[in-house]
Order: structure tokens, then sequence, then C-alpha cells
């Protein structure tokens, strides 16, 4: 069973063993004349301001809260998009009535202004 | 495919999820001002729930392939919950007014988490199991934390939470492992399963224990109990009186089942470690307790060593015959702390002020000449506590012991009379501070919470003089488990 | 295929660093991801012993129990943010505002 993943690993080794080469190569051939502009995070970029760690603001927790509520439904589709046909009707009914709960949700966190920005 | 009769079995849980979905919609658009609105519909939803479980008592059945059943057991326990929840909107009623805390979400919640209870209750299937405690939990972690920004309400949320959390993943552990011992995860599919000879012993054995500790947790037996006093203290007062009172239900309900159903054979095991936890919560629970000024504290510790006596009458339970009449005592005894607990959690609530973290004993100096029924109320509550003749909670505890005797745990039932001679001193030391010391209590506005008091008092009074009725039909009721 | 055992033995494991993680982290957000890590443990235990059986209905609960974790996570990561709006810690060792 083993065998059948020898050629990945050999690309694994190769590939890790190509960059360290390349990256030594340069370091140990390759001129190093720094300034100030090319020590930049990013070279032809924007000139980087304040701290690296910006706080998020926690307004974006809410986002990403309600995001994993209801991202994590569609885990129920695909099963239900498998056996659609065989059910018919029953199966349309009740993904009706799933979506109209998470509808409510939706209207309830709409309503209280939990998706308004400012 | 389920058909109307499906439906019709959980009839209660639909009409309630229904309801607590309208109520969150409804509260929307109604003003600040105006919350008592929803705190009267979502009763009015409690009480129609209540009249289909009513309907459908005597009625048995399994729906949604083996999902859920229907019989006299799960109907008694729904039939209590639903009446926990009404108390629990009584006694939040005026508290979160005077608190400002008049959110609608608090009665959502709530029907949520007692509908949860009742499908834990009715739960055929492991997973149902587990999706039924979410059900009732998720909702309890937001409650806990219903005073925000108020730190110890926030506090005692986030430490139910972790510990809420951390037993329903060992509780899944252990479902997965009878999964895998077995190969099903409905009840009928897991006694085929282990009567064919076909389950994995030790695996089924690993999963019995991992379920017991993750129902640990939930009934706050010893030593799986510290989230219960600082959840408790800290948790809005009518959230802490349902707790301790539903959620224990709730949690008994589903491991009462489970191990009558799955586990008969490894009850020679599972007795020691039942009679393990169950002398621990007693004599922990009651010691504890001793030490307690802050009421609430006090409520905990004791709602540990009352869980340690319903766990007293389940420990033989190998033995059908035993196991049979464990069950109507844990249902009877259930009944009777629910009264009792009520009653002393309202009369705390009716004095409570505002923005505290509840009454010290002190505080209740002088109630008894003040407010008489108020006073007579925590009497009445106290005494069953103890298990004084003429209270309901004397013939709970008289129908414990007696099945202990019956199953010969005869030392069990000598720690639990000595613990209950222990608790008298704590529980006889509110009520000297009530009527032999000078004080001013003062009742908070709003008379909600006095009427639940009286309420289940007169109930712990009037219920003592017809207990064989009582616990004949619990009795007869759970004839169809099984 | 490798054999069952491997999954098993990798989810005690997962189990027991879920475990360890919530006895002795104090930082309630790694404590909160340990309890995910037990979640997942008893994940994997359902997935290994569904394809053993060659039954479905193993994998149909891991789809509840990974939406049940994500209603916890969402529950969990609102009380985090409360309790540090108030607190500015969510140190667990530091919540000693409760006592008796």
């Amino acid at each position: 069973m083993l065998n059948d993943y020898l050629p990945i690993i050999i690309l694994l080794v190769l590939a890790t063993v190509l960059g360290f080469l390349v990256l030594i190569i340069g370091a140990l051939f390759g001129p190093r004349r720094p300034t100030q502009r090319k020590a930049a995070p990013y070279e032809s970029g924007m000139i980087p301001y304040g701290p690296g760690t910006r706080r998020i603001s926690v307004r974006y927790y809410l986002v990403a809260v309600l995001f994993i509520l209801f991202d994590i439904e569609t885990v129920f589709f695909l099963p239900w998009a498998v056996v659609f046909r065989q059910l018919g009707w029953f199966a349309l009914i009740e993904m009706l009535v799933f979506i109209g709960i998470l509808l409510i949700g939706f209207v309830y966190v709409w309503k209280k202004g939990a998706l308004e920005w400012e | 495919m389920p058909t109307v009769n499906d439906f019709l079995l959980i009839l209660p849980e639909v009409v309630l999820l229904i309801w607590a979905l309208l109520i969150l919609l409804i509260d929307l658009w109604i003003p600040d001002t105006k919350k008592y609105y929803t705190a009267v519909l979502s009763a009015a939803g409690l009480v129609i729930s209540a009249g289909c479980a009513f309907a459908l008592l005597g009625r048995t059945g399994s729906a949604f392939s083996n999902m859920v059943v229907l019989d006299g057991f799960s109907s008694v326990l729904s039939i209590l919950f639903l009446l926990s929840g009404l108390a629990a909107v009584a006694l939040a009623y005026d508290y979160l007014k005077r608190n400002a805390a008049q959110r609608g979400e608090y009665y959502t919640l709530l029907l949520f988490s007692i509908a949860g209870m009742m499908l834990m209750a009715s739960a055929n299937d492991l997973i149902m199991v587990f999706l039924s405690l979410e059900l009732l939990s998720i909702p309890l972690y937001i409650l806990a934390g219903f005073f925000r920004p108020r730190l110890a309400s926030e506090e005692a949320a986030l430490k139910y939470f972790l510990l809420g959390a951390f037993s329903s993943a060992i509780l899944l552990f252990g479902i997965a492992w009878i999964y895998g011992s077995t190969g099903h995860t409905d009840f009928p599919g897991i006694v085929a399963s282990i009567d064919g000879g076909r389950a994995n012993y030790l695996l089924l054995l690993i999963g019995a224990g991992l379920l017991l500790v993750g129902f640990g947790f939930k009934i706050g037996v010893f030593p799986f109990h510290m989230w219960v006093p600082d959840t408790y203290q800290g948790s809005p007062s009518s959230i802490g009186a349902f707790m301790t009172v539903a959620t224990k239900a709730a949690g008994f309900a589903a491991l009462l089942r489970v191990f009558l159903v799955l586990f008969p054979a490894e009850a020679p095991i599972m007795a020691g470690i039942l009679w393990g936890l169950s002398a621990a919560s007693m004599i922990f629970g009651n010691t504890v307790a001793i030490a307690q000024m802050n009421m609430k504290r006090l409520l905990a510790y004791s709602s540990i060593a009352n869980a340690g006596y319903i766990l007293m009458a389940f420990v033989p339970y190998g033995n059908p015959v035993i196991a049979q009449e464990a069950v109507s005592s844990a249902l009877f005894y259930l009944l009777a702390y629910a009264l009792t607990s009520f009653g002393a959690w309202a009369v705390m609530i009716a004095l409570e002020p505002a923005e505290s973290d509840g009454l010290l004993l002190q505080d209740f100096s002088g109630l008894g000449r003040k407010y008489p029924w108020l006073g007579a109320a925590l009497l009445i509550s106290m005494l069953s506590f103890i298990g004084v003749p003429l209270t309901m909670g004397f013939w709970g505890k008289f129908y414990l012991f007696k099945t202990a005797v019956d199953g010969s745990q005869i030392p069990l039932v000598l720690i639990g009379l000595l613990t209950s001679l222990v608790s008298a001193y704590y529980y006889l030391r509110i009520v000297m501070f009530a009527y032999f010391k000078p004080g001013e209590p003062q009742i908070q506005p709003g008379r909600w919470a006095s009427v639940v008091a009286v309420i289940c008092a007169a109930g712990i009074f009037v219920l003592s003089f017809i207990p064989t009725p009582v616990f004949q039909f619990a009795a007869q009721m759970i004839m169809g488990m099984k | 295929m490798a054999p069952i055992s491997y999954y098993l033995v990798l989810a005690i494991i997962m189990f027991f660093i879920g475990i360890l993680g919530v006895l002795i982290r104090r930082n309630a957000l790694i404590v909160f991801m340990s309890l995910e890590l037990m979640f997942n443990a008893a994940n994997l235990v359902f997935v290994a012993f569904s394809r053993q059986y060659q039954a479905l209905n193993g994998q149909i609960s891991v789809f509840f129990v990974m939406t049940v974790a994500a209603a916890e996570v969402a529950i969990g990561l609102a009380l985090m943010v409360t309790i540090f709006r108030t607190k500015h810690s969510i140190d667990v060792d530091q919540m000693n505002n409760l006592k008796g």
C-alpha cells in the first residue's frame, strides 16, 4: 500500500531539497546591497504605517459568528440534494421548513441591527 | 418517510417549537415598555403545549423511525417540564423588570430549552439524546448570562458553558464508542445487537462509563458538581430555580432511560459506581451546605444532595422489579422536589432586591411576622426539603428509601437518613432566621413570585395527604416503558 | 486501506489532548479549542466505525455533531467577547467573582 505513495514521497523530498538549494545558492553567491527602500516589506507597493498587528474591530466578531451559523447549515443541503429525486415532494417541503426556520433567524438578526456596520 | 402520526406523537414539542419561533418574531415588534405581552404569550404557548401533552397522556408509540418514543414516562416528565416553564415565566415576570433586563429573548430561549427537555425525555436514539441535550443546554448558557453586563452573570454563563460543553463532549465520545460496539445508535438496534451477541462488550462498557460521566455533569452529582454553585449563584434567580428543577429532571430522564434500556447487563459494575456517586453527593452536598450563608449557594448544594437521593433508589437497577419501583419513586421525588425547590426559590425572588447575587440568610429575619403567607411558604418548603411528615418531601424520601431497602442497599439508606438529619440543621436555621430573629424584610414590587411560592407550598401540603394515588399514577404511567 | 485501530488510537489521543487542554490551560479560548478537539475525536470514531460497518448512520451523526459544534462556537465566542468587554481578561483562573 505504501508503494502507491512512493512517487509523492519522492516529489516531496525533491521539492524540499530543491527549495532549500535555491535559497542557499542565492545567499552564498548573490550580492547584497540593501537600501531602505529594498528592505521595506513591499518593495514597490504602499509604504506601510502603524504596527503590524492592528486590532480588528470587535464588530467583525459578530459577522464571523453569524457567518459560522448560517454557513454550517449547508452541510445538510448536500445529502438532501443527493436523495432529492427519491423523496420527491416530501423532501422539498422538509427543506422549505428548514429554510423557513433559518429565515426566521435571519429576520431576527436583521431587525436587531446586527448586520449594520455603524 | 414520516407520517402524520409521527408528528402527532410529538405534538407538544412541535407546538412549543413553532410557538417559540413565532414569539421570537413577534417580540421584535413589541416595544420595550410592553414586554409583558411576550411573557403572557409564552405562558399561553406553554399552556397549549401542556394541553396537547395531557391529551396524549396514556398513548404510546414510537415515531420517526424509532428516533423518539411516546410513553407514560415521557408524558409525565413533559408535563413536569412545561409546568416548571410556567413557574419560570411567572418568577421572571417581575424579577426581570426589577433588574432592568426585560428582553423578550428570555421567553423564547426558555421555550426552546423546555422543548429540548421534552425531547430528551422521549429520546429513543443516542444521537437524539445528544441533540436534545444540546437543544436544552445552549439556550440555558445564554440565559445564565442574561444579566450582562453584570460580571457575576457573565462568569456564571462562561463556567456553565465550558463545563457543559465538556460534559457534552464526553457524552458524545461515549455515544461514538457505543456505536462502534454495536453499529447502531437507536435503542432497539443496540439492544438487538447486544442480545444477538454481536456487540463488543469492552467498547460498550467504555461507552456506558463515558455516558454516566456526561449525565453526571448534567444532574450535578459529586464529583461532577463544580459548576453548580457558581452557576446557580450568578445566573438570574428565575433561571437558577428553573435549572435546579427542570435541567436536573431532564438529565435524570435520559440517564434512567438509557441505563434501563441499554445497559441492564452492565448493572453489577455500574451499581458500584452509582453507589459511590450517590453516597458522595449526599454527604458532600449536605455538609458543604452547612457553611453557606448565601441562599442561592445553599440551594445549589442542596440540589447536589438531592441528586444523590434520587440516584440512591436507582443503584440496584439491574433487578427489573426494583427498576420499575426506582423509576416510579424517582418520578415522584422529582415532583416533590420541583414543588419544594420552586417554593424556596420563589420566596427568595419575592424578597430579592435588584442587582443582588442572592439573599443572605440574615435577610430572611422577621419574615414570618411581617409576611405570614410568605413565611409559611418558606417554612413548608424547608420542612419538605428535610422530609418532615405532612409534606411531599417526606413521601418522596419515603418511597426512595423504601426502594433502596427493597434493593437491599441498607448502608446507602443509613447514609441517606444521617445526611437528612444533618440537612435539618441548615434548613431549620433559615426557618429560625425567618421566625425568631427581628428584622424588616421588604417584598419587592410585583406579586407573581409570592403567588408561585404560595401555590407550591399549598401543593406540598395538600398532595401529602394523597401520596399513594400519586405514586400509583407514576407507577402506572411507566408500565409501558421499554 | 489502513486498519480501523489507527483511526481509533488517533481519536483517543485527540480526546485526551482535549481533556488535558481543558483541565490545564487557563485561557478560555484555548480551553474552548480543546473542547472542539474532543468533539472531533468523537467524530473520527463515528466515521471510522461507519466505514468499518459499511453503514451510513455514523456519518450522518457526524453532520449533526458538526452543526451543534458550530452553534456552540457561536455561543462560546459571544460569551467570551462579552466577558472580555467587562473584565478585559478571559483567564479562567481569574473567574473568582462568585464565592460562598
